[in-house]
């Protein structure tokens, strides 16, 4: 009777109560780890028919109807195709994914069909990494894995039985032992250096900073304090009113609304000394072109160009946290000569807005003459002292912005302050734009990195002063000074100091942001890049992908010996008397006194006694112990186990001198 | 296509010992060591390979170092259930068979008898003869194993190949490891279906006779054809209806000397068989039985130890 496994169809087990439920915990979790992107009508509906199927079978046993089926799944596609505008794509196709896990439950009779139902499982949770990998995130979706192992562990039969929750310990347990494997192969997997097949566009809206600004944008932003990025500097740490990072550069006003350019052409020239700050920037998802750099960038990182503007933008859009170093000069001279076309594009303001503003511009101009710098000054003592006030709350503008907000409303944020700062320079006849970036930013000194958060956003402007280039101009500063040096919480609250429970909060969340950066930088920014230069400690400058294969090879082999080590690992010491047993067999042996197979102790013994006459007495009474801890009890006393072991231990026969 | 297979393989273990050398019997104790066990992944783990894959390449193209972490530890996971698979056989040790007792074309109970020294054994399965048992053996304990064998004949019948397996622990891979004992079990005669009682010569006369003080539980109803002289009279005449002695009871003390040679000339399967039957009898009723046979005399007993051995000598004839 000779059959060949693989090819042998398994026959229909039936489903057990415990791998069932174990199934149901799964598909449990898979849907709580997808509710955090699908409708939350969706996720109810499906939990409710997860638990419906659940007390289903667990009443009356049975698969559920079959003509509930395929309406159900009908349904579902329905659904989803109504509520996304298609099946195809990361939110439709984790839904319907999801979707169909919870309705193959429904038909999961068998123990085939719990296996695909698991394995399917694993894919699902994979699949929520793609919207969120945050180490929280991974550590759920790896939590996940656990009831899946569990369920396939538990379709096998004749095995331990244990209570529910302790059926997931020898998941965790394969897991675990399976780490140092998984990490081995993370570091060493080649990745692609570019994608096969596209990626997906984020379809949420990030909030963050965007291409185009007009005032009042920045409100959602500035009460979110979600880290924009980390930044770690190599060398002294800029004092905070350096610390401005630039992102986008605005020229185009339309009267409400400050909008980028693009790329435009060769970076414009810069002038720096020799204080360059090099720093790394772990920048979380943003879903934007545009890298945020330390003011101002005199380079680019790989894949990404300086625009004219010295603007950094990536080739593709920051989907996912990414790591990468520059290099910023702290005190410069950006573009010191200003070809024609560009003055008439920094001086351009849409016609028929902001009357006023154009008036007060013109008399500043007919009152200082060509002197741009006291114009500026001019401008900030205007800020300073005209009776702005700062907040995250203004009132509402009209058609001419600018004017409503100089000349009555007088409050609003930095988003206001530089849009009208630099509408101002530009009726003034002094070319200006706006920048939108991050300002300040929280030193975490336990992990050595300035966090900056998206409340950290910021807008300020640059004006082009004949010698000096574009200059930064940052009219926040003049209205309230503490947004510059203390940071946007400080400016919102009005609160320079002092305790709260919110700050306890604070540092609470600091230290955890820690643990964060790291995971980004250590996992989440580990690109081939940082891949390629994996081994240079080891003298590899750039590991290729052959080399890391070869590396994954060796390595895996050497685990691979090591797991087979574990496997064929024997513990002989568990029968104690056996041990002291073999300990006297292997002295006898080195005087010649061999045991036999199959030769039982007592017989061995005489023969002992025997050939060694000197031991005689010692040898009879190892006999009677021994034979009386084997023979004499079910369960011998510990006393009878110590005093042969010890016997055992001392006895050292010598050879007999003939 | 399954034909082909065993013809692939039946030419394999021809030219091919090596191969195949632990399919050859062998004696008790036999230890599963890890040149014996061998692991090829199911048609699950197949699949569920492919399934990593698609993840790999997918958490690959989106760089999503998270998801191909977690696919990493998915993928390890499963080469870890590979050595936990081989675990659940190696060091598994087969120590002893006890057989059960059938007659030839019964099915005959196996009990193999299994020790884990080193580990426990969880989810494995003994394929036998198209049959499957799976047990679990906690360490340092006896675990029995019954299966079931099915008999043709009478005398010593070879145990076949034993297949055992486990799928253990995710069933992604399929560890197995042949054993075959080199190990017979011995079938009892099939017993005619009806034939003559026994001739009995010399003294069976002597004890036909009834004994003395036999009580009432000895008389039954009066069935047409039973002798006249059986007819208790005396306690007839209390009864509305005959009552006859019975002889049954009174029989059962009878010895039966059974005897190789006194039987008529028949085949020799056909004396076995007769033999069979008349033992069968007697045992059913407790009638002490004395068996000769060429080789073999068997004094007077009774008991189920008696006919067990008169059975077995019975298979033995050549």
């Amino acid at each position: 009777m000779i059959r060949i496994a693989l090819f042998r169809r398994s026959p229909r087990v039936p489903l057990e109560a415990r791998p069932f439920d174990l199934l149901c915990l799964t598909v449990a979790v898979v849907l709580a780890v997808h509710a955090a992107h699908m409708p939350i009508w969706l996720s109810a509906a499906l939990a409710a028919t997860l638990g419906a199927r659940w007390w289903q079978r667990r009443r009356y046993g049975g698969r559920a109807p079959a003509m509930l089926k395929l309406p159900l799944v009908a349904l579902l596609s329905g659904v989803v195709i109504f509520y996304y505008g298609s099946l195809f794509g990361r939110e439709p196709g984790a839904a319907l994914a999801v979707g169909l896990l919870v309705l193959k439950l429904l038909e999961s009779e068998t123990a085939r069909d719990a296996r695909v139902g698991a394995a399917f499982s694993c894919f699902a949770l994979m699949s929520a990494l793609l919207f969120d990998q945050g180490m929280v995130a991974t550590v759920l979706v790896a939590v996940g894995l656990l009831p899946a192992l569990a369920t396939l562990r538990a379709l096998e039969p004749a095995r331990p039985v244990r209570p529910l929750a302790r059926e997931l310990l020898p998941a965790l347990g394969l897991l675990a032992a399976s780490l140092p494997l998984a990490l081995l192969a993370f570091v060493l997997v080649p990745r692609l250096s570019s994608p096969l097949w596209g990626t997906p566009n984020p379809g949420q809206a990030r909030t963050g900073l965007s291409e185009d600004m007009s005032p009042g944008d920045f409100t959602d932003l500035l009460t979110d304090d979600r880290p924009a990025m980390r930044v770690s500097f190599e060398g002294a740490l800029p004092s905070p009113s350096r610390r401005y990072f630039r992102a986008y550069v605005m020229w185009n006003y339309d009267g409400r609304r400050w909008s980028h350019l693009g790329i435009g052409g060769a970076p414009a020239e810069v002038e720096h000394g020799n204080g360059l700050t090099r720093y790394t920037v772990s920048l979380e998802a943003s879903g934007q072109r545009v890298l945020p750099a330390l003011d101002v960038p005199i380079e680019a990182p790989e894949r990404a160009l300086l625009s004219a503007d010295h603007e950094v933008l990536p080739t593709r859009p920051v989907n996912d946290t990414l790591v990468y170093t520059l290099r910023s000069a702290s005190s410069y001279r950006l573009e010191p000569r200003l070809d024609e076309r560009e003055r008439r594009r920094g001086l351009r303001l849409p016609a028929g807005f902001n009357p006023r503003t154009l008036a007060l511009a013109q008399r500043w101009r007919a009152q200082f003459g060509d002197n741009d710098s006291a114009i500026v000054e001019a401008a900030w003592k205007l800020f300073h002292d005209g009776g702005f006030s700062y907040t995250l709350a203004p009132a509402p503008l009209g058609r001419d912005a600018v004017d409503d907000f100089l000349f009555s409303t007088h409050e609003g944020f930095c988003e206001h302050y530089s849009s009208a700062f630099t509408v101002l320079m530009r009726a003034a006849g002094i070319p200006a734009r706006v920048v939108t970036g991050y300002q300040g930013g929280y030193w975490n000194g336990l992990g050595n990195y300035l966090l900056v958060r998206q409340s950290d956003a910021h807008a300020w402007s640059e004006v082009w002063l004949a010698g000096q280039g574009w200059r930064r101009i940052d009219p926040t500063a003049a209205v309230r000074p503490e947004r510059i040096r203390l940071g946007a919480a400080a400016a919102a609250t009005g609160d320079a100091g002092g305790w709260s429970p919110g700050q306890w909060w604070l540092g609470w969340r600091n230290h955890w942001d820690v643990v964060n950066r790291w995971w980004n930088q250590g996992v989440i920014g580990f690109d081939t890049l940082r891949q390629h230069g994996l081994l240079t400690p080891f003298g590899l400058h750039d590991a290729d992908p052959g080399m890391l294969g070869l590396l994954l090879a060796v390595g895996g082999s050497l685990f691979a010996a090591l797991g087979l080590v574990w496997a064929m690992w024997k513990r002989s010491a568990n029968d104690p008397a056996r041990a002291s047993m073999q300990l006297l067999e292997r002295r006898l042996a080195s005087l010649g006194v061999v045991r036999r197979h199959s030769e039982g102790p007592q017989h061995f013994f005489i023969r002992a006694a025997r050939a060694l006459p000197t031991h005689r007495a010692e040898l009879e009474r190892l006999m009677r112990t021994y034979l009386e801890l084997r023979y004499a009890y079910d369960e011998p006393p510990p006393e009878l186990l110590k005093n042969f072991r010890q016997a055992a231990r001392d006895f050292r026969p010598r050879r007999m001198v003939k | 296509m399954p034909e082909a297979i065993r013809r692939l393989q039946a030419w394999a273990e021809r030219r091919l010992p090596a191969l195949t050398r632990y399919k050859r019997p062998e004696s008790l104790p036999i230890t599963l060591h890890r040149r014996r066990v061998y692991i090829v992944p199911t048609a699950f783990g197949v699949a569920f390979t492919v399934l990593l894959l698609v993840m790999l390449l997918g958490a690959l193209n989106y760089a999503n170092n998270a998801a191909l972490l977690l696919t990493c530890m998915l993928g390890s996971a499963s080469a870890t259930s590979m050595l936990v698979a081989f675990r659940s056989l190696h060091g598994l040790r087969l120590t002893t068979i006890r057989q059960g007792q059938a007659m030839a074309g019964e099915r005959m109970v196996i009990q193999l008898v299994f020790a884990a020294d080193d580990h426990a054994h969880a989810s494995v399965h003994a394929d036998m003869d198209g049959q499957t048992e799976t047990f679990m053996a906690p360490v340092r304990t006896e675990t029995w194993v019954a299966l079931n064998l099915a008999t043709t004949q009478r005398g010593w019948h070879p145990l076949p190949r034993i297949k055992l397996w486990s799928n253990w622990p995710l069933g992604l891979f399929h560890a197995w490891s042949w054993i075959h004992p080199d190990h017979a079990v011995l079938v009892w005669p099939r017993p005619e279906l009806a034939g003559p009682p026994p001739v009995l010569q010399g003294e069976h006369d002597l004890r036909r006779r009834l004994h003395q003080g036999e009580d009432i539980a000895a008389l039954r109803d009066y069935r047409a054809g039973d002798p006249q002289r059986h007819i208790a009279w005396k306690h007839s005449a209390r009864h509305e209806h005959l009552l006859v002695k019975d002889f049954e009871q009174p029989e059962a003390r009878e010895e039966w000397h059974l005897d190789w040679r006194a039987l008529p000339p028949l085949s020799p399967e056909a004396r076995i068989a007769r033999l069979a039957r008349w033992l069968g009898e007697a045992e059913a009723v407790g009638r002490p039985t004395a068996l000769w046979l060429p080789g073999e005399d068997i004094a007077l007993g009774h008991g189920r130890s008696h006919y067990v051995h008169c059975m077995n000598a019975l298979a033995r004839l050549p």
